[in-house]
């Protein structure tokens, strides 16, 4: 009895290990074997999965529709950014209005500055947090929106601290393949943890049912601003780490649509799967550079066009409708990746004491 | 001994509660009747702290609780089973039971009383790892009184469990209710079904439009003219 329990366990643990071998070897052969444009779009996959983690968590397992994640985004990118370039750099930079004096001669390496973007990320978002979270539903998406278009503004026109529209260019490539992909990881183990514990469960029973959360004695606005705060905690992180993977930032990269780029993954993948929005984000990454050719001059047989630039976005837009339509709740709806659940559909061969039980 | 005194609560423009006091003595089944909107509901959520009330208290065993944070006074025992049950549709049954006991730290005594549950009920242990949504009502109501008992409940309120259940399933959640009153549990019942609720009740109080108008014990509530006319519909 004992063993036959035992067994499967260290079945399903040496899978785990065995995949994350795989996938650690996976990383060192792509980046020996990929050039660099591919290696780009790789980054760019971690970053996303960050980000769509990140807006799940407050969308997802909360069930708050929240709009703001390019605010957050941009709140990390920019800290991080003035705070990693050099005194020299920011004197290239800041052409029109020299930085604020306090501000010229600061410089962190990257970890730090991450870290402090991501915070000042997670304390903006801990305000709006506090103030906007007593609203629900569609006046909560309204507010958040609201407020993303304000930092954008606030990033344009204080100068001083951001150079304005003219945006921040040469920054340090500090995001590296293990940077991005070390973030996402960590991200992604954090956010499975955190969804296991008897805070997932009260975020989850918030968004089922906010009365009956608050009357098992949850405190349902401290854990929704808690939720709230590690969503902006994570939004920024993400966003310092994709400053250092352009080099450049402006204030219109974090224009509304890009929250709905990050929502577009998530519903997508699954509103309240975690495995659902880092395959989501993957495959949306990839798709949106596979498919740009959609952009360029196209030979349809009957008549060639000459390029209709956003085309591929059209598709994404059919792809959402279809998604929509016929499944509503994404690709992974709120289920996540098992070992179990691979061998229940028979990708695995079935574990003996499962058969034996004759399970349903 | 769960006491109410002069508890009163306005929504807005409307005067949900006027003044009214009441008192559940420990140990003892207590119900609350009367029609719609007469505000059954409203005095079970003032006294767990989900609506404010203007002016009252409630004092549970000489303690005053009244205003207090819904949290504390699910700590201190006062547990409420919503109407319409509540579930939480997508979690499972070992969840919702998880969240029941959201406000403990015991862990060996919270599987302790999950089996406990699982011996009142049977059928959620068949289906632990099910999603409750896909539960039908009588199942649904099963999780959430489970689900309260999983709180370590001194005081169980519940807030219409008969409410669209099948005739078979009211009569077990009853004497589910007396099986839980029996192992030392105070229960206070908010009930439409009048004949049910007094039947198993120590003490009923009817109560109309934001007042209560009359009491007495279960059995002379059932006798009464005016409750036989009003609630029972008999003539």
């Amino acid at each position: 009895m004992n063993t036959s329990k035992k067994l499967p366990m260290s079945r399903n643990t040496l899978l785990t290990l065995g995949a994350a071998v795989i996938g650690l070897v996976l990383l060192f052969v792509f980046d020996e074997l990929f050039d660099r444009f591919t290696m780009q779009i790789f980054k760019l996959c971690a970053i996303n999965i960050i980000l769509a983690l990140s807006l799940n968590l407050i969308n997802g397992f909360t069930g708050l529709f929240s709009l703001g994640h390019a605010g957050f985004m941009a709140v990390g990118a920019y800290t991080c950014a003035i705070l990693t370039m050099s005194p020299e750099q920011k004197e290239v930079n800041y052409v029109i209005q020299p930085i604020v004096p306090w501000l010229a001669n600061v410089q962190f390496p990257f970890l730090p500055a991450l870290l402090i973007g991501g915070l000042l990320a997670g304390l903006i978002g801990w305000l709006l947090g506090v103030i906007s979270l007593r609203l629900r539903d569609d006046y909560l998406a309204i507010a958040t929106l609201g407020f993303s278009e304000i930092i954008r503004v606030i990033l344009t026109n204080a100068m001083t601290f951001t150079n304005g529209s003219l945006g921040l260019k040469g920054l340090a490539r500090f995001t590296t393949m293990w940077w991005a992909w070390g973030s996402a990881i960590l991200t992604t183990l954090f956010l499975v943890l955190l969804i296991k514990s008897s805070y997932g469960r009260a975020f989850k029973s918030i968004r089922d049912n906010e009365i009956a959360a608050e009357s098992m004695g949850i405190n349902v606005f401290g854990m929704k601003v808690l939720s709230f705060t590690i969503s902006s905690f994570l939004a920024g992180i993400a966003g310092g780490l994709l400053a250092h993977y352009l080099t450049t930032i402006d204030p219109k990269q974090f224009i509304f649509l890009k929250t709905f780029d990050i929502l577009l993954i998530v519903v997508l993948g699954g509103v309240g799967s975690i495995t659902g929005s880092v395959v989501a984000a993957i495959v949306v990454t990839i798709s949106m550079e596979a498919l740009r050719f959609l952009d360029g001059p196209l030979n349809l047989g009957f008549m060639v066009t000459s390029g209709v630039p956003g085309l591929r976005m059209v598709f994404f837009s059919a792809l959402l409708m279809v998604v929509v339509i016929y499944r509503q709740q994404g690709l992974m709806g709120k289920a996540e990746f098992s070992w179990d659940a691979l061998s229940r559909i028979g990708l695995l061969p079935r574990r003996k004491s499962k058969s034996e039980k004759g399970g349903r | 001994m769960l006491s109410i005194k002069n508890l009163s609560v306005h929504y807005g423009g409307i005067h949900a509660l006027r003044g009214i006091s009441l008192d559940v003595p420990a140990g003892k089944i207590v119900t609350l009747i009367g029609a719609n909107g007469a505000g059954k509901s409203t005095t079970l959520n003032a006294i767990i702290g989900l609506v404010k009330a203007d002016s009252g208290s409630v004092s549970w065993n000489g303690q005053d609780i009244y205003g207090g944070q819904t949290k504390a006074i699910v700590e201190s025992g006062i547990v409420l089973v919503p109407e319409g049950r509540r579930v939480f549709p997508n979690l499972s049954v070992d969840e919702n039971l998880t969240l029941g006991a959201y406000a403990r730290n015991d862990r060996a005594e919270i599987e302790a009383d999950r089996e406990r549950v699982f011996g009142l009920f049977p059928r959620l242990k068949e289906r632990h790892k099910q999603k409750a949504g896909t539960f039908s009502g009588g199942e649904q109501q099963m999780l959430a009184v489970g689900r309260a008992l999983m709180s370590k409940p001194k005081v169980l309120m519940m807030d219409e469990p008969s409410l669209g259940l099948a005739p078979i399933f009211v009569g077990m959640i009853f004497d589910i209710i007396r099986q839980i009153n029996s192992i030392g549990v105070t229960v206070l019942l908010v009930e439409q079904n009048a004949k049910v609720a007094l039947s198993v009740a120590d003490t009923g109080y009817v109560m109309e439009t934001g007042t209560i108008s009359f009491s007495g014990s279960g059995q002379e509530l059932l006798a009464d003219d005016r409750v036989r006319r009003a609630y029972l519909g008999e003539s």
